[in-house]
Protein backbone atom coordinates (compact mmCIF):
# COMPACT_ATOMS: atom_id res chain seq x y z
CA UNK A 1 0.00 0.00 0.00
CA UNK A 2 1.15 3.72 -0.80
CA UNK A 3 2.00 5.67 2.31
CA UNK A 4 1.04 8.95 1.67
CA UNK A 5 2.68 10.77 5.26
CA UNK A 6 5.51 9.25 4.40
CA UNK A 7 8.26 12.06 3.06
CA UNK A 8 9.67 10.02 0.33
CA UNK A 9 6.20 9.62 -1.18
CA UNK A 10 6.13 13.02 -2.56
CA UNK A 11 9.58 13.26 -4.04
CA UNK A 12 9.01 9.54 -5.53
CA UNK A 13 5.46 10.85 -7.11
CA UNK A 14 7.43 13.37 -8.35
CA UNK A 15 10.28 11.41 -9.84
CA UNK A 16 7.48 8.77 -11.14
CA UNK A 17 6.16 11.49 -13.12
CA UNK A 18 9.21 12.87 -14.38
CA UNK A 19 10.08 9.78 -15.91
CA UNK A 20 6.38 8.94 -17.44
CA UNK A 21 5.82 12.19 -19.17
CA UNK A 22 9.12 12.43 -20.45
CA UNK A 23 8.52 8.42 -21.83
CA UNK A 24 5.01 9.46 -23.11
CA UNK A 25 6.19 12.42 -24.70
CA UNK A 26 9.37 10.45 -26.37
CA UNK A 27 7.07 8.25 -27.75
CA UNK A 28 4.36 9.97 -28.70
CA UNK A 29 6.90 12.49 -30.63
CA UNK A 30 9.29 10.03 -32.46
CA UNK A 31 5.96 8.28 -33.54
CA UNK A 32 4.24 11.59 -34.59
CA UNK A 33 7.61 12.04 -36.64
CA UNK A 34 7.09 8.69 -38.41
CA UNK A 35 3.48 9.06 -38.94
CA UNK A 36 3.91 11.98 -40.74
CA UNK A 37 6.90 11.27 -42.91
CA UNK A 38 5.27 7.91 -43.60
CA UNK A 39 1.26 8.77 -43.74
CA UNK A 40 1.57 11.97 -45.47
CA UNK A 41 2.77 10.21 -48.91
CA UNK A 42 0.87 7.67 -48.24
CA UNK A 43 -2.29 9.65 -47.92
CA UNK A 44 -0.99 11.59 -51.42
CA UNK A 45 -0.74 8.21 -52.94
CA UNK A 46 -4.48 7.29 -51.86
CA UNK A 47 -5.72 9.93 -53.18
CA UNK A 48 -2.98 10.08 -56.15
CA UNK A 49 -4.29 6.48 -57.81
CA UNK A 50 -7.85 6.83 -57.66
CA UNK A 51 -9.73 7.09 -61.00
CA UNK A 52 -8.86 10.55 -62.47
CA UNK A 53 -6.30 11.21 -59.88
CA UNK A 54 -3.11 12.58 -60.37
CA UNK A 55 -1.14 8.69 -60.27
CA UNK A 56 -3.71 7.24 -61.76
CA UNK A 57 -1.90 6.15 -64.47
CA UNK A 58 1.19 4.74 -61.63
CA UNK A 59 4.60 3.74 -63.77
CA UNK A 60 2.69 4.40 -66.69
CA UNK A 61 -0.02 1.79 -66.07
CA UNK A 62 -3.51 2.08 -64.90
CA UNK A 63 -3.45 -1.12 -63.83
CA UNK A 64 -0.39 -0.47 -61.36
CA UNK A 65 -2.50 2.32 -59.74
CA UNK A 66 -5.37 0.41 -59.20
CA UNK A 67 -3.30 -2.39 -57.65
CA UNK A 68 -1.69 0.10 -55.82
CA UNK A 69 -4.61 1.94 -54.32
CA UNK A 70 -6.79 -1.36 -53.42
CA UNK A 71 -3.43 -2.82 -51.79
CA UNK A 72 -2.84 0.95 -49.56
CA UNK A 73 -6.88 1.15 -49.33
CA UNK A 74 -6.50 -2.47 -47.84
CA UNK A 75 -3.77 -1.93 -45.48
CA UNK A 76 -5.66 1.00 -44.13
CA UNK A 77 -8.93 -0.32 -43.45
CA UNK A 78 -7.29 -2.93 -41.94
CA UNK A 79 -4.72 -1.04 -39.37
CA UNK A 80 -7.44 0.66 -38.20
CA UNK A 81 -9.74 -2.07 -37.65
CA UNK A 82 -7.62 -4.07 -35.44
CA UNK A 83 -7.69 -3.04 -31.48
CA UNK A 84 -4.33 -1.73 -30.72
CA UNK A 85 -3.30 -4.13 -27.86
CA UNK A 86 -3.66 -6.99 -30.43
CA UNK A 87 -1.55 -5.29 -32.96
CA UNK A 88 0.42 -4.48 -30.73
CA UNK A 89 1.38 -8.24 -30.06
CA UNK A 90 0.88 -8.88 -33.37
CA UNK A 91 3.64 -6.21 -34.54
CA UNK A 92 6.64 -7.80 -31.80
CA UNK A 93 7.95 -10.08 -34.77
CA UNK A 94 8.46 -6.68 -36.93
CA UNK A 95 9.19 -5.02 -33.85
CA UNK A 96 11.99 -6.68 -32.79
CA UNK A 97 13.13 -6.54 -36.46
CA UNK A 98 13.54 -3.06 -36.16
CA UNK A 99 14.60 -2.43 -32.91
CA UNK A 100 15.91 -5.49 -32.15
CA UNK A 101 13.50 -5.85 -28.65
CA UNK A 102 10.45 -5.73 -28.23
CA UNK A 103 10.51 -4.02 -24.92
CA UNK A 104 10.55 -0.56 -23.35
CA UNK A 105 9.78 3.30 -24.88
CA UNK A 106 11.73 2.93 -28.22
CA UNK A 107 9.97 -0.44 -29.17
CA UNK A 108 7.00 0.46 -28.31
CA UNK A 109 7.18 3.49 -31.06
CA UNK A 110 6.89 1.00 -33.79
CA UNK A 111 2.92 -0.11 -32.96
CA UNK A 112 2.16 3.29 -32.29
CA UNK A 113 3.43 4.55 -35.26
CA UNK A 114 2.02 1.67 -37.11
CA UNK A 115 -1.32 2.18 -35.91
CA UNK A 116 -1.25 6.01 -36.20
CA UNK A 117 0.01 5.95 -39.82
CA UNK A 118 -3.42 4.48 -41.58
CA UNK A 119 -5.21 6.84 -39.27
CA UNK A 120 -3.46 10.25 -40.25
CA UNK A 121 -3.33 8.59 -44.23
CA UNK A 122 -7.01 9.27 -44.29
CA UNK A 123 -6.95 12.08 -43.04
CA UNK A 124 -4.84 13.60 -45.61
CA UNK A 125 -6.32 11.83 -47.58
CA UNK A 126 -10.10 13.44 -46.63
CA UNK A 127 -7.76 16.76 -46.38
CA UNK A 128 -6.72 16.66 -50.54
CA UNK A 129 -9.57 15.66 -51.55
CA UNK A 130 -11.48 19.15 -50.58
CA UNK A 131 -8.73 21.25 -52.81
CA UNK A 132 -10.40 22.09 -55.63
CA UNK A 133 -9.68 20.41 -58.88
CA UNK A 134 -9.23 23.40 -61.10
CA UNK A 135 -6.13 23.90 -59.13
CA UNK A 136 -4.40 20.65 -60.52
CA UNK A 137 -5.89 22.04 -63.56
CA UNK A 138 -4.44 25.14 -63.38
CA UNK A 139 -1.06 23.81 -62.21
CA UNK A 140 -1.21 21.26 -65.10
CA UNK A 141 -1.97 24.34 -67.82
CA UNK A 142 1.06 25.48 -66.37
CA UNK A 143 3.33 22.81 -66.88
CA UNK A 144 4.18 21.80 -63.36
CA UNK A 145 4.66 17.92 -63.13
CA UNK A 146 2.91 15.55 -60.79
CA UNK A 147 5.25 16.48 -57.65
CA UNK A 148 5.40 19.82 -58.29
CA UNK A 149 1.83 20.02 -58.24
CA UNK A 150 1.81 17.98 -54.81
CA UNK A 151 4.10 19.94 -53.32
CA UNK A 152 3.18 23.46 -54.36
CA UNK A 153 -0.65 22.99 -55.02
CA UNK A 154 -2.06 20.00 -53.11
CA UNK A 155 -0.05 19.77 -49.93
CA UNK A 156 -0.38 23.56 -49.53
CA UNK A 157 -3.70 24.35 -50.08
CA UNK A 158 -4.70 21.45 -47.42
CA UNK A 159 -2.56 22.12 -44.88
CA UNK A 160 -5.54 23.45 -42.88
CA UNK A 161 -7.43 20.42 -43.04
CA UNK A 162 -3.99 18.32 -42.88
CA UNK A 163 -2.70 20.25 -39.44
CA UNK A 164 -6.65 19.56 -37.97
CA UNK A 165 -6.05 15.72 -38.59
CA UNK A 166 -2.64 16.13 -37.52
CA UNK A 167 -4.41 17.08 -34.04
CA UNK A 168 -7.01 14.21 -34.09
CA UNK A 169 -3.91 12.07 -34.52
CA UNK A 170 -1.28 12.93 -31.78
CA UNK A 171 -4.48 12.30 -29.59
CA UNK A 172 -4.97 8.63 -30.48
CA UNK A 173 -1.41 8.29 -30.43
CA UNK A 174 -0.91 9.63 -26.68
CA UNK A 175 -4.22 7.54 -26.38
CA UNK A 176 -2.28 4.27 -27.38
CA UNK A 177 0.28 5.14 -26.02
CA UNK A 178 -1.36 4.78 -22.35
CA UNK A 179 -1.84 0.77 -23.12
CA UNK A 180 2.31 0.25 -24.14
CA UNK A 181 2.83 -0.23 -20.35
CA UNK A 182 1.75 -4.15 -21.26
CA UNK A 183 5.22 -4.38 -23.20
CA UNK A 184 7.19 -2.30 -20.76
CA UNK A 185 7.13 0.56 -22.58
CA UNK A 186 7.11 3.06 -19.79
CA UNK A 187 5.10 6.10 -19.86
CA UNK A 188 2.24 7.70 -18.37
CA UNK A 189 -0.03 5.07 -18.65
CA UNK A 190 2.42 2.67 -16.99
CA UNK A 191 2.67 5.23 -14.10
CA UNK A 192 -1.35 4.86 -13.75
CA UNK A 193 -1.16 1.09 -13.91
CA UNK A 194 1.24 0.10 -11.64
CA UNK A 195 0.69 3.29 -8.96
CA UNK A 196 -3.25 3.62 -9.82
CA UNK A 197 -4.23 0.22 -10.23
CA UNK A 198 -2.05 -2.07 -8.62
CA UNK A 199 -1.04 0.04 -5.30
CA UNK A 200 -4.22 1.48 -5.20
CA UNK A 201 -2.97 6.06 -5.44
CA UNK A 202 -5.75 7.88 -6.20
CA UNK A 203 -3.27 10.44 -6.27
CA UNK A 204 -1.07 9.10 -9.18
CA UNK A 205 -4.18 8.45 -11.19
CA UNK A 206 -5.25 12.52 -10.65
CA UNK A 207 -1.47 13.15 -11.27
CA UNK A 208 -1.56 11.33 -14.85
CA UNK A 209 -5.16 12.81 -15.99
CA UNK A 210 -3.98 16.12 -15.27
CA UNK A 211 -0.22 15.92 -17.19
CA UNK A 212 -1.91 14.31 -20.00
CA UNK A 213 -5.22 16.32 -20.70
CA UNK A 214 -2.56 19.46 -20.44
CA UNK A 215 -0.57 17.64 -23.52
CA UNK A 216 -3.52 17.04 -24.91
CA UNK A 217 -4.91 20.18 -25.05
CA UNK A 218 -1.71 21.78 -25.87
CA UNK A 219 -1.43 20.15 -28.71
CA UNK A 220 -4.45 20.13 -29.91
CA UNK A 221 -4.53 24.43 -29.27
CA UNK A 222 -1.04 24.57 -31.82
CA UNK A 223 -2.59 22.49 -34.51
CA UNK A 224 -5.95 24.67 -34.40
CA UNK A 225 -3.89 27.62 -33.64
CA UNK A 226 -2.02 27.17 -36.99
CA UNK A 227 -4.95 25.50 -39.21
CA UNK A 228 -6.79 28.89 -38.07
CA UNK A 229 -3.62 30.70 -39.37
CA UNK A 230 -3.54 29.34 -42.58
CA UNK A 231 -6.83 29.09 -43.20
CA UNK A 232 -7.47 32.60 -42.92
CA UNK A 233 -5.77 33.59 -45.87
CA UNK A 234 -8.06 30.76 -48.20
CA UNK A 235 -11.52 32.67 -47.27
CA UNK A 236 -12.85 32.62 -50.14
CA UNK A 237 -15.25 35.43 -50.55
CA UNK A 238 -16.04 35.02 -54.27
CA UNK A 239 -18.81 33.85 -56.50
CA UNK A 240 -17.80 30.22 -56.18
CA UNK B 1 -0.98 29.09 -85.04
CA UNK B 2 -3.29 26.38 -83.15
CA UNK B 3 -4.44 24.09 -85.61
CA UNK B 4 -7.48 21.70 -84.54
CA UNK B 5 -7.79 18.94 -86.87
CA UNK B 6 -10.68 16.27 -86.68
CA UNK B 7 -10.72 15.73 -82.92
CA UNK B 8 -13.28 13.79 -81.49
CA UNK B 9 -13.37 13.01 -77.39
CA UNK B 10 -16.51 10.47 -76.04
CA UNK B 11 -16.82 10.18 -72.53
CA UNK B 12 -18.46 6.57 -71.83
CA UNK B 13 -21.17 6.37 -74.27
CA UNK B 14 -21.79 10.20 -75.10
CA UNK B 15 -19.93 12.33 -77.87
CA UNK B 16 -18.38 15.57 -76.34
CA UNK B 17 -16.63 16.43 -79.62
CA UNK B 18 -17.34 14.76 -82.80
CA UNK B 19 -14.22 15.16 -85.48
CA UNK B 20 -14.25 18.96 -84.95
CA UNK B 21 -11.83 21.13 -87.10
CA UNK B 22 -10.76 24.58 -86.71
CA UNK B 23 -7.54 26.78 -87.26
CA UNK B 24 -6.53 29.54 -85.48
CA UNK B 25 -4.38 32.46 -87.13
CA UNK B 26 -1.51 34.15 -85.61
CA UNK B 27 -2.45 37.05 -83.69
CA UNK B 28 -6.21 36.76 -83.65
CA UNK B 29 -8.87 36.21 -81.18
CA UNK B 30 -10.69 33.31 -82.23
CA UNK B 31 -14.15 32.55 -80.26
CA UNK B 32 -16.16 29.51 -79.63
CA UNK B 33 -19.98 29.72 -79.15
CA UNK B 34 -22.37 27.19 -77.92
CA UNK B 35 -25.17 26.92 -74.98
CA UNK B 36 -23.44 24.67 -72.15
CA UNK B 37 -23.12 20.95 -72.73
CA UNK B 38 -22.38 21.57 -76.27
CA UNK B 39 -18.03 20.39 -75.33
CA UNK B 40 -16.95 24.06 -75.65
CA UNK B 41 -15.06 22.93 -72.30
CA UNK B 42 -13.92 19.92 -74.04
CA UNK B 43 -12.62 21.36 -76.93
CA UNK B 44 -10.43 24.02 -75.32
CA UNK B 45 -9.17 21.73 -73.01
CA UNK B 46 -8.06 19.28 -75.58
CA UNK B 47 -5.64 22.36 -77.21
CA UNK B 48 -3.41 21.98 -74.26
CA UNK B 49 -4.16 18.37 -73.62
CA UNK B 50 -5.61 18.92 -70.00
CA UNK B 51 -7.95 16.67 -71.82
CA UNK B 52 -6.64 13.92 -74.75
CA UNK B 53 -9.02 13.81 -77.51
CA UNK B 54 -9.65 10.18 -78.90
CA UNK B 55 -8.72 10.45 -82.45
CA UNK B 56 -7.50 13.93 -84.25
CA UNK B 57 -4.14 15.79 -83.73
CA UNK B 58 -3.42 19.45 -81.91
CA UNK B 59 -0.58 21.47 -83.45
CA UNK B 60 -0.37 24.28 -81.62
CA UNK B 61 2.90 27.07 -82.87
CA UNK B 62 3.92 24.37 -85.50
CA UNK B 63 4.18 21.48 -82.65
CA UNK B 64 1.98 18.14 -82.80
CA UNK B 65 0.77 18.12 -79.17
CA UNK B 66 -0.27 14.63 -79.35
CA UNK B 67 2.56 13.19 -80.47
CA UNK B 68 4.81 14.79 -77.60
CA UNK B 69 6.06 12.40 -74.61
CA UNK B 70 4.87 14.04 -70.99
CA UNK B 71 7.72 15.69 -70.29
CA UNK B 72 7.60 17.20 -73.66
CA UNK B 73 3.91 18.07 -73.35
CA UNK B 74 4.91 19.97 -70.07
CA UNK B 75 7.27 21.91 -71.86
CA UNK B 76 4.84 22.80 -74.61
CA UNK B 77 2.17 24.11 -72.13
CA UNK B 78 4.56 26.39 -70.35
CA UNK B 79 4.12 28.24 -73.63
CA UNK B 80 0.33 27.95 -73.89
CA UNK B 81 -1.70 30.14 -71.41
CA UNK B 82 -4.79 29.39 -69.83
CA UNK B 83 -7.36 31.25 -67.76
CA UNK B 84 -10.49 29.94 -66.29
CA UNK B 85 -14.36 30.68 -64.98
CA UNK B 86 -13.62 29.76 -61.61
CA UNK B 87 -10.11 31.84 -61.68
CA UNK B 88 -8.55 28.74 -59.84
CA UNK B 89 -6.20 30.89 -57.87
CA UNK B 90 -3.86 29.54 -54.98
CA UNK B 91 -5.88 30.63 -51.30
CA UNK B 92 -2.53 29.75 -49.62
CA UNK B 93 0.01 32.20 -51.76
CA UNK B 94 -0.67 35.89 -52.41
CA UNK B 95 -1.16 37.70 -55.78
CA UNK B 96 2.22 37.84 -56.65
CA UNK B 97 3.25 34.25 -55.43
CA UNK B 98 0.38 33.05 -57.61
CA UNK B 99 1.77 34.88 -60.57
CA UNK B 100 5.44 33.03 -59.49
CA UNK B 101 3.67 29.84 -58.86
CA UNK B 102 4.28 29.97 -63.37
CA UNK B 103 7.96 30.86 -62.55
CA UNK B 104 8.57 28.32 -60.22
CA UNK B 105 7.30 25.35 -61.77
CA UNK B 106 9.46 26.25 -65.08
CA UNK B 107 12.45 26.43 -63.16
CA UNK B 108 13.13 30.28 -62.53
CA UNK B 109 15.38 31.67 -60.56
CA UNK B 110 13.60 33.36 -57.15
CA UNK B 111 14.90 37.49 -58.30
CA UNK B 112 13.86 36.99 -61.75
CA UNK B 113 10.77 35.54 -60.57
CA UNK B 114 9.84 38.75 -59.01
CA UNK B 115 11.12 40.98 -61.23
CA UNK B 116 9.06 39.33 -63.82
CA UNK B 117 5.90 39.28 -61.45
CA UNK B 118 6.20 42.37 -60.87
CA UNK B 119 6.14 43.74 -64.30
CA UNK B 120 3.35 41.47 -65.56
CA UNK B 121 1.43 42.68 -62.56
CA UNK B 122 2.33 46.30 -63.49
CA UNK B 123 0.89 45.34 -67.03
CA UNK B 124 -2.39 43.88 -64.98
CA UNK B 125 -2.70 46.90 -63.47
CA UNK B 126 -2.72 44.69 -59.67
CA UNK B 127 0.79 46.44 -58.33
CA UNK B 128 -0.97 47.79 -55.14
CA UNK B 129 -2.53 44.23 -54.70
CA UNK B 130 0.48 41.79 -54.89
CA UNK B 131 0.55 41.26 -51.62
CA UNK B 132 -2.81 40.42 -50.68
CA UNK B 133 -4.06 37.10 -50.34
CA UNK B 134 -6.96 36.35 -53.28
CA UNK B 135 -9.61 35.98 -51.13
CA UNK B 136 -9.35 40.06 -50.52
CA UNK B 137 -10.22 40.35 -54.17
CA UNK B 138 -13.39 40.78 -56.28
CA UNK B 139 -13.91 38.65 -59.09
CA UNK B 140 -12.53 41.10 -61.89
CA UNK B 141 -9.25 41.55 -59.99
CA UNK B 142 -8.93 37.45 -59.26
CA UNK B 143 -9.05 36.98 -63.23
CA UNK B 144 -6.81 39.57 -63.90
CA UNK B 145 -4.23 37.23 -61.15
CA UNK B 146 -5.15 34.65 -63.27
CA UNK B 147 -4.52 36.53 -66.43
CA UNK B 148 -0.84 37.78 -65.05
CA UNK B 149 -0.16 34.09 -64.06
CA UNK B 150 -0.82 32.37 -67.61
CA UNK B 151 1.30 35.18 -69.09
CA UNK B 152 4.37 35.28 -66.64
CA UNK B 153 6.14 32.60 -69.05
CA UNK B 154 5.73 34.44 -72.31
CA UNK B 155 3.10 31.97 -73.69
CA UNK B 156 2.25 33.09 -77.31
CA UNK B 157 -0.88 31.43 -76.99
CA UNK B 158 -3.82 31.96 -74.28
CA UNK B 159 -6.83 29.70 -73.98
CA UNK B 160 -9.61 31.57 -71.84
CA UNK B 161 -12.31 29.03 -70.60
CA UNK B 162 -15.57 31.05 -69.81
CA UNK B 163 -12.75 33.39 -68.23
CA UNK B 164 -15.75 36.65 -68.14
CA UNK B 165 -19.08 34.24 -67.23
CA UNK B 166 -18.48 34.45 -63.38
CA UNK B 167 -18.47 38.12 -63.56
CA UNK B 168 -21.04 41.35 -64.05
CA UNK B 169 -21.41 42.86 -66.96
CA UNK B 170 -19.10 46.05 -66.25
CA UNK B 171 -16.02 44.00 -65.00
CA UNK B 172 -16.58 41.76 -68.25
CA UNK B 173 -16.16 44.36 -70.10
CA UNK B 174 -12.77 46.01 -68.44
CA UNK B 175 -11.40 42.19 -68.68
CA UNK B 176 -12.22 42.41 -72.22
CA UNK B 177 -10.73 45.35 -72.85
CA UNK B 178 -7.51 43.73 -71.02
CA UNK B 179 -7.10 40.81 -73.65
CA UNK B 180 -7.98 42.63 -76.28
CA UNK B 181 -4.65 44.98 -75.14
CA UNK B 182 -2.79 42.51 -74.52
CA UNK B 183 -3.59 40.51 -77.77
CA UNK B 184 -2.58 44.39 -80.01
CA UNK B 185 0.46 44.59 -77.69
CA UNK B 186 1.96 41.46 -77.45
CA UNK B 187 0.42 39.77 -80.55
CA UNK B 188 -0.87 37.09 -78.18
CA UNK B 189 -3.22 34.81 -80.18
CA UNK B 190 -6.53 34.30 -78.27
CA UNK B 191 -8.89 31.40 -78.04
CA UNK B 192 -11.58 31.51 -76.21
CA UNK B 193 -15.12 29.40 -75.64
CA UNK B 194 -18.31 31.41 -74.12
CA UNK B 195 -22.07 31.18 -74.20
CA UNK B 196 -22.14 35.07 -74.24
CA UNK B 197 -22.23 36.75 -78.30
CA UNK B 198 -21.39 39.76 -76.57
CA UNK B 199 -18.23 38.44 -75.64
CA UNK B 200 -17.71 37.55 -79.55
CA UNK B 201 -19.10 40.95 -80.48
CA UNK B 202 -17.08 43.20 -78.47
CA UNK B 203 -13.20 41.73 -79.15
CA UNK B 204 -13.49 38.61 -81.56
CA UNK B 205 -11.82 38.36 -84.58
CA UNK B 206 -12.69 35.11 -85.64
CA UNK B 207 -15.73 33.35 -84.46
CA UNK B 208 -17.35 29.44 -84.53
CA UNK B 209 -20.59 27.92 -83.63
CA UNK B 210 -20.53 24.53 -81.69
CA UNK B 211 -23.27 22.84 -81.67
CA UNK B 212 -23.67 19.03 -79.65
CA UNK B 213 -19.74 18.57 -80.44
CA UNK B 214 -19.95 19.92 -83.89
CA UNK B 215 -18.65 22.72 -85.51
CA UNK B 216 -22.15 24.29 -86.82
CA UNK B 217 -20.25 27.45 -88.45
CA UNK B 218 -17.09 29.36 -88.24
CA UNK B 219 -15.27 32.16 -90.17
CA UNK B 220 -14.19 35.39 -89.54
CA UNK B 221 -17.02 37.98 -88.24
CA UNK B 222 -16.72 40.29 -91.08
CA UNK B 223 -17.37 37.61 -93.55
CA UNK B 224 -20.01 35.83 -91.12
CA UNK B 225 -22.06 39.19 -91.27
CA UNK B 226 -22.64 39.36 -95.12
CA UNK B 227 -22.99 35.40 -95.38
CA UNK B 228 -26.85 35.05 -96.23
CA UNK B 229 -28.48 32.56 -93.82
CA UNK B 230 -25.56 32.67 -91.27
CA UNK B 231 -26.92 31.76 -87.98
CA UNK B 232 -23.56 33.36 -86.15
CA UNK B 233 -25.10 36.60 -88.03
CA UNK B 234 -28.08 36.28 -86.69
CA UNK B 235 -27.16 35.78 -83.32
CA UNK B 236 -24.79 38.74 -83.45
CA UNK B 237 -28.02 41.11 -84.80
CA UNK B 238 -31.26 39.56 -83.52
CA UNK B 239 -33.99 41.50 -84.60
CA UNK B 240 -36.47 38.67 -82.74
CA UNK B 241 -39.27 36.93 -84.96
CA UNK B 242 -41.65 38.85 -87.15
CA UNK B 243 -44.33 40.80 -85.56
CA UNK B 244 -47.51 39.27 -86.73
CA UNK B 245 -49.20 42.41 -87.84
CA UNK B 246 -46.80 43.09 -90.65
CA UNK B 247 -48.54 43.09 -93.96
CA UNK B 248 -46.02 43.75 -96.51
CA UNK B 249 -43.05 42.10 -97.53
CA UNK B 250 -40.42 42.01 -94.85
CA UNK B 251 -36.78 42.24 -95.86
CA UNK B 252 -33.12 42.18 -93.77
CA UNK B 253 -30.85 44.61 -94.99
CA UNK B 254 -27.20 43.57 -93.38
CA UNK B 255 -24.89 46.35 -93.73
CA UNK B 256 -21.16 45.88 -93.31
CA UNK B 257 -17.81 47.76 -94.18
CA UNK B 258 -18.97 51.13 -96.03
CA UNK B 259 -22.32 50.51 -95.95
CA UNK B 260 -23.43 51.76 -92.66
CA UNK B 261 -21.98 54.89 -93.21
CA UNK B 262 -24.42 55.78 -96.28
CA UNK B 263 -27.88 56.59 -96.13
CA UNK B 264 -29.83 53.34 -97.85
CA UNK B 265 -32.58 53.64 -96.54
CA UNK B 266 -33.59 57.34 -97.03
CA UNK B 267 -32.39 57.27 -100.27
CA UNK B 268 -34.66 53.95 -100.75
CA UNK B 269 -37.26 55.97 -99.95
CA UNK B 270 -36.84 58.54 -102.17
CA UNK B 271 -35.97 56.56 -105.35
CA UNK B 272 -38.85 54.18 -105.26
CA UNK B 273 -41.71 56.80 -103.34
CA UNK B 274 -42.07 53.91 -100.72
CA UNK B 275 -43.38 54.71 -96.78
CA UNK B 276 -41.23 51.73 -95.47
CA UNK B 277 -41.11 51.02 -92.22
CA UNK B 278 -38.65 49.96 -89.78
CA UNK B 279 -40.07 46.81 -87.99
CA UNK B 280 -36.32 46.86 -86.12
CA UNK B 281 -32.41 47.74 -86.15
CA UNK B 282 -29.07 46.41 -84.83
CA UNK B 283 -26.02 48.67 -85.36
CA UNK B 284 -22.78 47.29 -83.80
CA UNK B 285 -18.94 47.55 -84.15
CA UNK B 286 -17.81 44.28 -85.50
CA UNK B 287 -13.42 43.77 -85.83
CA UNK B 288 -12.89 47.50 -85.68
CA UNK B 289 -15.75 48.44 -88.43
CA UNK B 290 -19.70 49.34 -88.44
CA UNK B 291 -22.41 47.14 -89.05
CA UNK B 292 -25.52 46.61 -88.47
CA UNK B 293 -29.03 44.98 -89.81
CA UNK B 294 -32.17 46.80 -90.25
CA UNK B 295 -35.42 45.20 -90.70
CA UNK B 296 -37.80 46.96 -93.10
CA UNK B 297 -41.68 46.71 -94.16
CA UNK B 298 -42.23 47.22 -97.61
CA UNK B 299 -45.76 48.85 -98.68
CA UNK B 300 -48.00 48.37 -101.34
CA UNK B 301 -48.01 45.79 -104.49
CA UNK B 302 -45.29 42.28 -103.73
CA UNK B 303 -44.82 42.48 -107.81
CA UNK B 304 -42.56 45.72 -107.00
CA UNK B 305 -40.57 44.72 -104.47
CA UNK B 306 -38.41 42.08 -106.64
CA UNK B 307 -36.88 45.48 -108.65
CA UNK B 308 -36.28 47.65 -105.02
CA UNK B 309 -34.77 44.20 -103.92
CA UNK B 310 -32.30 44.12 -106.45
CA UNK B 311 -31.77 47.27 -106.63
CA UNK B 312 -30.31 47.12 -102.67
CA UNK B 313 -28.39 43.84 -103.65
CA UNK B 314 -27.05 45.78 -106.87
CA UNK B 315 -25.57 48.09 -103.90
CA UNK B 316 -23.55 45.40 -102.16
CA UNK B 317 -25.68 44.86 -99.37
CA UNK B 318 -26.86 41.64 -98.12
CA UNK B 319 -30.57 41.42 -98.24
CA UNK B 320 -32.58 38.34 -96.83
CA UNK B 321 -36.47 37.99 -97.63
CA UNK B 322 -38.05 37.19 -94.33
CA UNK B 323 -41.85 37.36 -94.88
CA UNK B 324 -43.30 37.39 -98.97
CA UNK B 325 -42.40 36.13 -101.66
CA UNK B 326 -40.71 38.47 -103.88
CA UNK B 327 -36.99 37.29 -104.21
Amino acid sequence: MIDTTDPKFWTDLWQVLLIGTGQTLYMVSIALVVTIVVGLPLGVLLVGTERGGLFEKLFGSRRAGIIVNRVLDFIVNLGRSIPFIILMIAVIPFTRLIVGTFIGSTAAIVPLALVAIPFFARMVEIALKEVDSGLTEAANSLGASRWQIVRKVLVPEALPSILLGLSTTVTSIINFSAMVGTVAGGGLGDVAFRYGYQRYSTIHIIAVIIIIFIIVQSLAAIATYFARRYARKSIDVAAR
Amino acid sequence: MISIDSISKSFGSTLALDSVSLEVERGEIFGVIGQSGAGKSTLIRTVNLLERPDTGTITVDGTDLTRLGSHELRIARQSIGMIFQHFNLLSSRTVQQNVELALEITGVDARTRRSRAAEILDLVGLTAKANVYPSQLSGGQKQRVGIARSLATNPSVLLSDEATSALDPETTRSILELLRTLNKELGLTVLLITHEMDVVKSICDSAALLEHGRIAEHGKLVELISRPGSRLAHELFPLGEVAASATGTVIDITFSGGAADRPVIAQLARDHQLDVSILGATIETIAGSQAGRTRLELPGEASKHAAIIADLRKQGLLVEVVRGDAA
